[in-house]
């Protein structure tokens, strides 16, 4: 199943390469892997897409909490957090196209960032499914180039209130 | 306050940490840390001739007094060198410092001479390592790197110094305490999963203990024992766990595995109930997979996380300290035994004692041929064991061997390459410990394959003072590997076969260590006390009978009720008949 987890990690040099090299070192699974400073700045916050069986998903969480460098590992389950990817699109244009490519970017509420009497780049935020959606539909256009941020994720903090709580692994080694 | 350079805070802050001795190799990138410890004596540099032995000695002075061992090697190839040693560490918990020299700061990612990506060549062989940027920077972080490598589960920390770091200065305060946010071991166990591996024990009639190298790691040999004699629980040891609780104790079952006595892999197979502490179901315990412990409940007490439900299913997982852990078990368990222990547990140990007599441990000794590698050993268990000596072996029939026959009475007196299982550990090995303990019976059992990948190290036995007694089962083979070849791959021996094995005794005397032969099976207890009494390193070169395998011997991927014992008739047949390795080897020590 997939999973989504969270990482907070010391923002220093070496601190990827180690999340990194324990994905590849012990075979699991990486989809995605986004990561960014937070507001202290010596601290980021990465987002790993990735997948596996419960026995899995239980030894990443834990390989994960084991890195010294890792100070917080969240499990978000799908339904108590907001996903989201942000994804670049270059459209080939003819211009018989060019009313329609706009069209389906107003259906995604995406924004066309780029323009040339041949082409568009449409930006569009969304969840997998909205992103999947668009691609679908603007790929009979003629796609030359796509570009995806991979996907970012947050806890829901109104369900994290009532019902289950996303679980952070106590912090062990 | 004056300031000091990157070299003399180095030695400032080993002097802190209590460090009396380092294993070291000099390189340019080092030579200022090296100039500065020459002109010093609180710190000793026992200079080796190759990086990987340095770490090696490391880890056999780690192993025998349980605090971090140190080495210091230089850039580059001194670094790549060292690597075997790390992951070898790593694999075992060995807690060890490993501090590399680096090219200067600005030629890092140039290409420059001797540079190695030391931090990217260690990350997967390591705990934690540090590139130290900043001379304000180096002295918490050897802190760091000290505390780090001793605490939770333990394992090797790579610092990794720039050659200009060295030479620049700056105002020197060593911490007094460390704390880093994303590493907080759990050291206490969780009172309720205690309480319910209480209750699991009392309603199991078929318990075994099954200890691991954590409880050497934690120092938890006396509360073991306590927990195993107040329930009457027998007791598997790990390889990694020999000593941890005394081989010869009425309750010990002896090593458990692959090569373990048949009467704990039976033990295991058909408990009730698995008590593990400080072990992690290595593939060479469990077999195979689906069918370990068909019918216990598991107990999983460790440090270290990752380590449970790693490799097979856990009823109670226990984190936490060995120690801390089995003495809160021992309270409760104290508050609710009653009753008689020993008569309680009498069905199981009659089972138990029928599959000892069944199939004990061993091997025949005829007088007048060739002499057993297991006689050997066992002869020099028995004439060594009221000294208490501590015990280094390299990889192979020959570890096994001494896995199965020295029944050490305590902990940290047993060092083997487990996890990597290293070949030419052993020696080195050795020589850290007797460095740490230089009036200590030091013993090496090393394989004629084995001991040839560090022979070099008899130059620093010689020039250092390290009188180990290093025993070579020679039987001219790469035996373990010859072994497999005639269990499954009807005895074609591709590449075991050393039919250039050197003269030990000559090479010692080469290096000004003393050489001895011992050739039959009476010379055997002479010779043995002969080279115990000589104060100097020694090679005691034993040719033995080159074709004794070592059982029992689970296959890898087996069941671990179903070993096999002996010799399979086929292999018998072949040896005796058509013996395609006996005719092929010119075996010229035993002919001469
Ligand atoms: C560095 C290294 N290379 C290869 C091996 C594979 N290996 C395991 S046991 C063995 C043979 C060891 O021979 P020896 O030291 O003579 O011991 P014996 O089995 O004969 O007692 C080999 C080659 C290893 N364990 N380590």
């Amino acid at each position: 199943m997939e999973h989504i987890i969270s990482v907070t990690l010391e923002n220093k040099s070496g601190a990827l390469s180690r999340v990194a090299g324990l994905f590849s070192g012990r075979g699991f699974n990486i989809e995605s892997l986004s990561v960014a400073p937070t507001l202290d700045p010596t601290v980021s916050m990465m987002t790993i897409v990735t997948s596996g069986d419960e026995r899995i998903i239980e030894q990443i969480l834990k390989q994960l909490n084991k890195i010294i460098d890792v100070i917080k590992v969240v499990d978000l389950n799908e339904s108590e957090a907001v996903g989201r990817e942000t994804a670049l699109i270059k459209v080939h244009t003819r211009s018989e196209d060019r009313a329609e490519a706009l069209r389906i970017a107003d259906i995604f509420r995406a924004n066309v960032v780029d323009s040339s009497p041949t082409s568009y780049t449409i930006e569009v935020t969304g969840d997998v499914q909205k992103i999947q959606a668009i691609i679908q539909l603007l790929q009979p256009l003629g796609i030359k180039e796509i570009v995806r941020t991979g996907r970012i994720a947050i806890a829901r903090e109104a369900l994290r209130a009532v019902a289950s709580q996303p679980r952070p692994l106590a912090k062990a080694n | 306050m004056a300031q000091l350079t990157g070299a003399e805070i180095f030695v400032e802050a080993l002097k802190r940490e209590g460090v009396k001795t380092i294993f070291a190799l000099p390189g340019g990138v080092v030579l200022k840390i090296f100039d500065v410890l020459h002109q010093q004596c609180d710190v000793e540099v026992i200079l080796t001739r190759h990086e990987q032995a340095a770490g090696h000695m490391a880890e056999g002075y780690a192993k025998a007094t349980g605090k971090p061992g140190v080495c210091l090697i230089t850039s580059g190839p001194g670094m790549t060198n060292v690597i075997t040693a790390l992951a070898d560490a790593y694999m075992d918990s060995v807690p060890m410092v490993c501090f590399s020299g680096q090219v200067p700061t600005a030629m890092i990612g140039n290409d420059a001479f001797q540079e190695a990506d030391n931090i990217g060549l260690s990350r997967p062989c390591t705990k934690y390592n540090f590139l130290v940027k900043d001379v304000n920077d180096l002295a918490q972080t050897i802190k760091e790197a000290f505390y780090i490598a001793s605490t939770g589960r333990p394992g090797p920390v790579l610092v990794d110094i720039p050659k200009d770091i060295s030479m620049d200065k700056a105002d020197f305060k060593y911490p007094d305490s460390v704390s880093i946010r994303g590493y907080n071991p759990t050291y206490e166990g969780s009172k309720w999963k205690i309480k319910q591996a209480a209750d699991a024990i009392m309603k199991s009639r078929r318990p075994i203990l099954y200890i691991g190298g954590g409880v050497q790691l934690s120092g938890a040999s006396q509360e073991v024992r306590e927990l195993a004699e107040m329930t009457q629980i027998p007791v598997d040891s790990t390889l990694m766990a020999l000593g941890a609780f005394p081989g010869g104790h009425p309750l010990s079952l002896g090593m458990l595995g692959m090569h373990g006595t048949y009467v704990a892999n039976m033990a295991m197979h058909y408990s009730d109930l698995v008590i593990a502490i400080g072990a992690r179901f290595d593939d060479r315990v469990t077999g195979k997979v689906s069918e370990f412990c068909p019918n216990a409940k598991i107990i999983h007490i460790d440090i270290d996380p990752t380590s449970i439900r790693k490799n097979i299913h856990v009823d109670i997982p226990i984190v936490g300290d060995c120690k801390r852990v089995v003495q809160e078990l021992n309270n409760v368990l104290r508050a609710t035994v009653n009753g008689d222990q020993k008569e309680l547990r009498k069905p199981w140990w009659d089972q138990l004692n029928e599959w000892k007599a069944e199939h004990p441990l061993s091997y025949q000794q005829d007088p007048d041929q060739l002499i057993k590698p297991q006689y050997l050993i066992d002869r020099v268990f028995q004439l060594t064991r009221d000294r208490d000596p501590i015990v280094s072996t390299d990889v192979g029939q020959h570890q096994m061997w001494s896995a199965q026959y020295f029944q050490l009475a305590n902990p940290n007196t047993w060092l083997t390459s487990g996890g990597l299982g290293t070949m030419g550990f052993g020696f080195p090995a050795a020589l850290g410990a007797q460095a740490a303990f230089r009036d200590r019976l030091v013993l090496c059992i090393a394989g004629d394959g084995s001991v040839q990948m560090n022979t070099q190290e008899l130059a620093t036995a010689v020039v250092s003072n390290l009188p180990v007694k290093v025993f070579i089962i020679n039987n001219r083979f790469h035996g373990m590997v010859r072994q497999w070849q005639d269990l499954f791959y009807e005895g074609r021996y591709a590449s075991s076969y050393l039919d250039q094995t050197p003269d030990f005794v000559k090479l010692a005397e080469a290096y000004g260590a003393a050489g001895l032969r011992i050739k039959t099976p009476n010379e055997v207890d002479d010779g043995i006390r002969e080279a115990i009494a000589i104060d100097k390193p020694v090679f005691i070169d034993v040719p033995v009978d080159q074709f004794e395998n070592c059982y029992p011997m689970i296959p890898a991927g087996g069941c671990n009720h179903e070993m096999i014992l002996e010799d399979p008739p086929e292999l018998r047949k072949r040896q005796t008949t058509g013996v395609k390795g006996k005719k092929e080897s010119t075996d010229t020590i035993l002919t001469a």
